[in-house]
């Protein structure tokens, strides 16, 4: 079982690694959209402390979103995931395994470009750890939840604009919370409550995410 | 009682036909009797003026909101798990009504806002979690417009209910939360009930209304939605041989 998930993990993982074009578009989507927001706002310090840390994390659920509607499809255009769907493992693990391997392709890049863009927001030292580190555990939730979506939306015309639309709405929480976490450290109110929040939603996604967006793809590939 | 000769096609279409004109008459004699009462009967309030008058279509709105989203759950949980057909098309059948309902809310909210605290809309922690649900119900209905298999676009759209249903008390709370920290309590929703027992009874006839008005609207749209997806079974060609 684990097997199954870890080969499932290093060959989504092996597969962008070796089309680097397209993982990069994503990281690069983040990166411009964040820094759009002082040319349209104003170069003004305070002002862009402020709404840093929400600028960020909105960024990070489109960056996320942006690479979602190839989460199955092209697995699926080369039959690959009926091919998996018919192993003997669980199909809840090989959601797991491709929410796992999205976000290592694409959250953990996040993770990194993050402090730099933080700098950019004139965002402390301190402030900047606890954006890391809400994004560390935020993007999984992403991720997770994503899968959902990509699940549903399999094979559809208009599949990226219609994902938006249907998993916006349950990032919800995470952007509240992720973003609070870093607010909370630049108004001197600490961060432990939303990091604690966003650790226990991303463990009922965790629970739930992989098993419903198996039941998604069944009902999309039948 | 036999639930599942009621989940037939065949016996659901005629029955719905025969209650949806009760519904439907219930539905016009308690509005008019709780508008009624709302504009007539109900005392002016001390502090409002007249203004709070659309009380009677916001609060009943607001209520059939949240309402509808939790029983679409509860049909597309029994779709999944007893695989009836029928339940599925009374999940979709109460979608656009859910949809109305909300934006209702959040209009009369806005035309309630503006003379009582200034501004169309505030960031306040009901009112984003109603427009949040606003973009759930698009969401169902987005993905079930998309799909053109019924069957897929039934279970598609029946799972993205389920978990939208679990979502919303983590979101109602995460904005609860977050609108806390942002601003003050500018603006109080949470005044205690303290309202004349006239008002209260013209809010609860207003809110009965508009369920026996869900009722009516959605058995309407469940039967059109039967007949079209059973076109090609006996009992409709017979059914529509028989009309002039």
């Amino acid at each position: 079982m684990l097997r199954f998930l870890f080969t499932v993990i290093r060959r989504d993982v092996l597969l962008a690694a070796r089309r680097r074009g397209d993982w990069l578009t994503a990281q690069f989507f983040f990166v411009i959209v964040v820094s759009m927001f002082p040319l349209g706002i104003g170069p003004e310090p305070a002002m862009l402390r402020s709404i840093g840390p929400g600028v960020v994390w909105v960024a990070a659920l489109l960056a996320s979103l942006l690479s979602l509607d190839r989460l199955f499809a092209d697995d699926y255009r080369d039959g690959s995931l009926e091919q998996a769907m018919l192993s003997p493992c669980p199909m809840a693990l090989l959601t797991l395994g491709k929410a796992i391997a999205h976000w290592v392709i694409n959250g953990i890049p996040l993770l990194l470009i993050a402090p730099l863009l933080g700098i950019q927001f004139n965002l402390p030292a301190a402030a900047l750890w606890i954006l890391v580190l809400s994004l560390a555990i935020g993007t999984p939730i992403l991720s997770l939840l994503g899968s959902i979506g990509a699940a549903l939306t399999l094979g559809l015309r208009g599949g990226g604009a219609l994902v938006t639309l249907l998993i916006m709405p349950l990032y919800v929480p995470a952007l509240i919370f992720g973003a609070g976490a870093v607010e909370g450290v630049l108004s001197g109110s600490g961060s432990e409550a939303h990091l604690s929040l966003l650790g226990a939603f991303l463990v009922l996604s965790l629970l739930l995410a992989p098993w419903v967006s198996a039941m998604a793809l069944k009902v999309s590939v039948e | 009682m036999n639930l599942y000769h009621y989940a037939s096609p065949s016996t659901f279409y005629p029955w719905a036909g025969k209650l949806i004109p009760w519904f439907a008459a219930l539905a016009l004699i308690l509005a008019a009797a709780g508008l009624y009462i709302g504009f007539f009967v109900a005392p002016t309030d001390f502090q409002q003026g007249e203004g709070y008058r659309i009380i009677f279509i916001h609060v009943p709105a607001a209520w059939m909101s949240m309402f509808i989203y939790v029983v679409m759950a509860f049909w597309s949980a029994i779709g999944l798990a007893f695989n009836t057909r029928q339940s599925f098309v009374m999940a979709r059948a109460l979608a656009p009504t859910g949809a109305m309902f909300t934006f209702v809310a959040l209009w009369t909210g806005a035309l309630w806002g503006k003379p009582m605290w200034g501004a169309w809309w505030v960031w306040d922690a009901r009112l984003t979690s109603e427009l949040i649900l606003l973009f759930l119900y698009v969401g169902v209905m987005a993905l079930q417009a998309a799909i053109d298999d019924p069957r897929r676009a039934d279970r598609a759209g029946a799972l993205l209910n389920l978990v939208g249903v679990i979502n919303v008390p983590v979101i109602y709370f995460s904005v609860k939360w977050w609108n806390t920290l942002h601003q003050g309590a500018s603006v109080s929703l949470t005044r205690a009930p303290s309202m004349a027992q006239t008002m209260l009874w013209g809010m609860l006839i207003m809110a009965l209304a508009a369920w026996m008005y869900t009722i009516a609207v959605t058995l309407v749209r469940a039967r059109t939605l039967t007949l079209e997806r059973e076109r090609q079974s006996e009992w409709v060609r017979a059914r529509l041989e028989g009309q002039p």
